[in-house]
């Protein structure tokens, strides 16, 4: 371990360019760094984010009366279906696998880019272009999609959907399908190829391994995705009849399409929001991760897992195999369930720091687990055949993804904006932030569980004042505005950290892993020495030479080079 | 190599065997056909992975206990700055939205594409060429 205290491996081959680097518009459109790229889709991610918030909070707002008044019902059908659309495919992958991966996964496994600098720059613009051509449809004259983010059959079929605004919402997602696949090869061969010397598989950061997985299982069900879209496309404009029963052809068949992309997605958006709190959970509480490798091993199970459930979102076709899927989906609560003992254990008995971070994470395990147990209800298909395309599922997804997106996202901001930026953001209203959003969510989706189980569907614009619904959703609209309060403040703190920048420092958190070596922001290709590679957590070894053999044995690397 | 050979066949092997489960229980062919194409895509890279991980020389960042020495590889092979990707981009988003507003789109999108593909391609060659050990 002596070798930690002279650690500075030197960077050879770093060729400082002699040509002038352009700046401004210039700059951030023709960058190949990760660095602008991961950062530009952060911010093209929370803008579709806030646009998405805000058509939820007129959605909620049309839900504050029986019988409501705000949109048309068209309109109303058009806006959740963008919301959903946008949040799922627009802000919550992207901002992922684009945005946190892109910027840190380099610096994490020490690497000076991704393996595909130019491709990341493409699939930048194919994820803005295409995510920006979905709202195209609100200024066509038949309007945006109206079939749902999950646009089942017959449904979006052209005699039922007729019009651009589906073909639009179709291109949109295949361009952004594309954008994503492109970043899953990107991130997946950067991982396994450009590791720095001594970074072994098992010494990966926790948020590194989240990343790898997701992108294999991006690659395994955006394909599936675009093929279908393809065979809709056909179906509604070249007489195929792949889904339409006048051709002999199978409905069904488009959920089982789409539903083998869109549950593998939902864990695509979760596991890197895992990863993030991996990351900053044994941080702020002065510990390495209790079990690194049963981590890795349950990230592991659940990408397999996750793509053998698709169909519990089908129980009610009465086309699948009941048993087997519910089965599975069970199954997957015993990963997740690990996670987040693994999680609470590593908090136990920390020295924890709860700043803004912190708080978040913290939040999302609350969240997270409320969802969660809501998810392994719905498995069970007695309870399912109730509650099915009811309130009960929108509340289950709601408190799962915002969990995951939102504020274990935001934990990831708040952890990494000084990596990010040089500077903090503010701490006292960064707690506001959280405290707002955090009881606005409870608020929000609490009384959208017992709608749900007193029999209010979903998708639909206006109940009747005999329904007996009115309260909860008044009490649900009520929270949604928290919510929207709560995110109005992030923006706030966002836009003090520019205007009244506090400096940072290059590792402000005591952090574990090589971001936090290198400084902040850190120069082009990243690094200009790096600290030997003895542990999970290199750059605390680094600073912490006579606590470094706390290090747990569980970082033994690659057995292939005994 | 050897672990990240193991991703991926770990992945796949999983896929085999809720496929055989699957198919034989419900004999549905949809999900089978993913099940077995999602298999494939498990086991072909990890395979080949694999097969290299036997043939290759263990890589220092496969090694537990790696001396400091230099990173290999060089850096900045690649453009800084270029604006290709962009030109691609939006070459692929008016093919895209061809298939809503006609065939035209296409034809000025192609136009990106195919200008995008030359412009990178001498790009990279003029890149390779400011290397020096490939100049003649
Ligand atoms: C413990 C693990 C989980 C289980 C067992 C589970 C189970 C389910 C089931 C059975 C449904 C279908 C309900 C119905 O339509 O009748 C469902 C819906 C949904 N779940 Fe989960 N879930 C889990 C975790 C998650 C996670 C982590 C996410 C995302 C981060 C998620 C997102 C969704 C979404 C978006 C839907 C609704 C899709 C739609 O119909 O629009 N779930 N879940
Ligand atoms: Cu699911």
């Amino acid at each position: 371990m002596t070798t930690l205290q002279e650690p500075l491996v030197q960077t050879a081959g770093v060729v400082e360019h002699e040509r002038k680097a352009p700046g401004g518009f210039y700059k951030w459109i023709t960058s190949v760094d990760h660095k602008v790229i991961g950062k530009n889709y952060m911010y093209t991610a929370l803008t579709f984010m806030f646009i998405a918030g805000a058509m939820a909070l007129l959605i909620r707002t049309q839900l504050f009366n029986p019988d409501g008044h705000v949109v048309s019902l068209q309109t109303y059908n058009e806006l959740f279906t963008i919301h959903g659309s946008m949040m799922l495919y627009l802000f919550a992958g992207p901002f992922a696998f684009g945005g946190f991966a892109n910027f840190i996964i380099p610096l994490q496994i020490g690497a000076p880019d991704m393996a595909f600098p130019r491709l990341n720059n493409l699939s930048y613009w194919l994820y803005l272009l295409g995510g920006v051509t979905m709202l195209f449809g609100f200024f066509t004259a038949s309007g945006a999609a109206a079939f749902g983010w999950v646009a089942y059959a017959p449904l979006s079929s052209a005699p039922y959907s007729p019009g651009p605004g589906p073909d639009l919402w179709i291109v949109s997602i295949a361009l952004v399908g594309f954008s994503g696949i492109f970043t899953a090869v990107n991130l997946v061969t950067t991982i396994f190829y450009l590791r720095a010397p001594g970074m072994t598989m098992f010494r990966m950061p926790l948020f590194s391994w989240s990343m790898l997985v997701t992108g294999i299982l991006i690659l395994i069900a955006f394909p599936v995705l675009t093929a279908a879209l393809v065979l809709l496309y056909a179906d509604r404009h070249y007489g195929a009849h792949f889904f339409s029963v006048a051709g002999g052809g199978v409905p069904v068949m488009w959920q089982n399409l789409f539903w083998f992309f869109g549950h593998p997605e939902v864990y695509i958006l979760a596991l890197p929001f895992f990863g993030i709190i991996s990351e900053l959970i044994p941080v702020f509480s002065r510990k390495p991760i209790f079990g690194y490798k049963g981590m890795v091993f349950a990230t592991l199970a659940i990408a397999g897992l996750s793509t053998g459930v698709w169909a519990h979102h089908m129980f009610t076709t009465g086309t699948v195999l009941l048993p087997f899927f519910s089965a599975l989906s069970l199954l997957i609560a015993v990963p997740t369930g690990i996670k987040v003992f693994t999680w609470i254990a590593t908090m136990w008995g920390g020295q924890i720091r709860f700043n803004t971070s912190m708080l978040f994470a913290v939040g999302f395990i609350f969240a997270f687990v409320m969802g969660g147990i809501t998810g392994v209800m719905l498995a069970s298909p007695p309870i399912d055949f109730y509650t099915h395309d009811t309130y009960f599922v929108v509340a289950h997804f709601h408190q799962v993804l915002i969990g995951t997106t939102i504020f274990a996202g935001f934990a990831g901001i708040y952890y990494w904006y000084p990596k990010l930026t040089g500077r903090f953001l503010h701490e006292g209203l960064g707690k506001w932030n959280f405290w707002v959003t955090f009881i606005g969510f409870w608020i929000t989706f609490m009384p959208q569980y017992l709608l749900g189980l007193r029999g209010m569907p979903r998708r639909i614009a206006i109940y009747s004042p005999t329904d007996g619904f009115t309260f909860l959703n008044r009490m649900s609209t009520v929270g949604s505005y928290m919510m929207g309060i709560g995110m109005f403040l992030f923006l706030l703190n966002f836009i003090i950290s520019w205007r009244r920048p506090r400096p940072a420092g290059d590792n402000p958190w005591d952090g574990f892993t090589l971001e936090w070596a290198t400084s902040s922001p850190p120069p082009a290709h990243n690094f200009h020495s790096l600290p030997a590679i003895r542990s999970a957590r290199p750059t605390w070894d680094m600073n912490h030479p006579e606590h470094a053999d706390a290090v747990p044995a569980v970082t033994g690397g690659d057995e292939s080079a005994q | 190599m050897r672990n990240e050979s193991r991703v991926y066949l770990g992945i796949g092997s999983f896929f085999v065997l809720i496929l055989v489960i699957y198919f034989v229980w419900s004999r549905e062919s949809t999900g089978s056909v993913l099940l077995l194409a999602s298999a494939g895509l498990g086991l072909l890279p990890g395979l080949y992975i694999g097969w290299w991980s036997r043939r290759m020389q263990q890589r220092p960042e496969d090694v537990d206990e790696v001396a400091p020495r230099d990173i290999t590889g060089v850096v900045g092979q690649f453009p800084e700055n270029t604006i290709f990707p962009f030109t691609l981009g939006v070459g692929a988003w008016l093919v895209g939205l061809a298939f809503v507003f006609g065939l035209w789109f296409a034809i000025i999108g192609l136009g990106f594409v195919f200008g995008a593909a030359i412009g990178a391609t001498l790009e990279s060659k003029r890149a390779s060429l400011s290397e020096r050990e490939n100049r003649v």
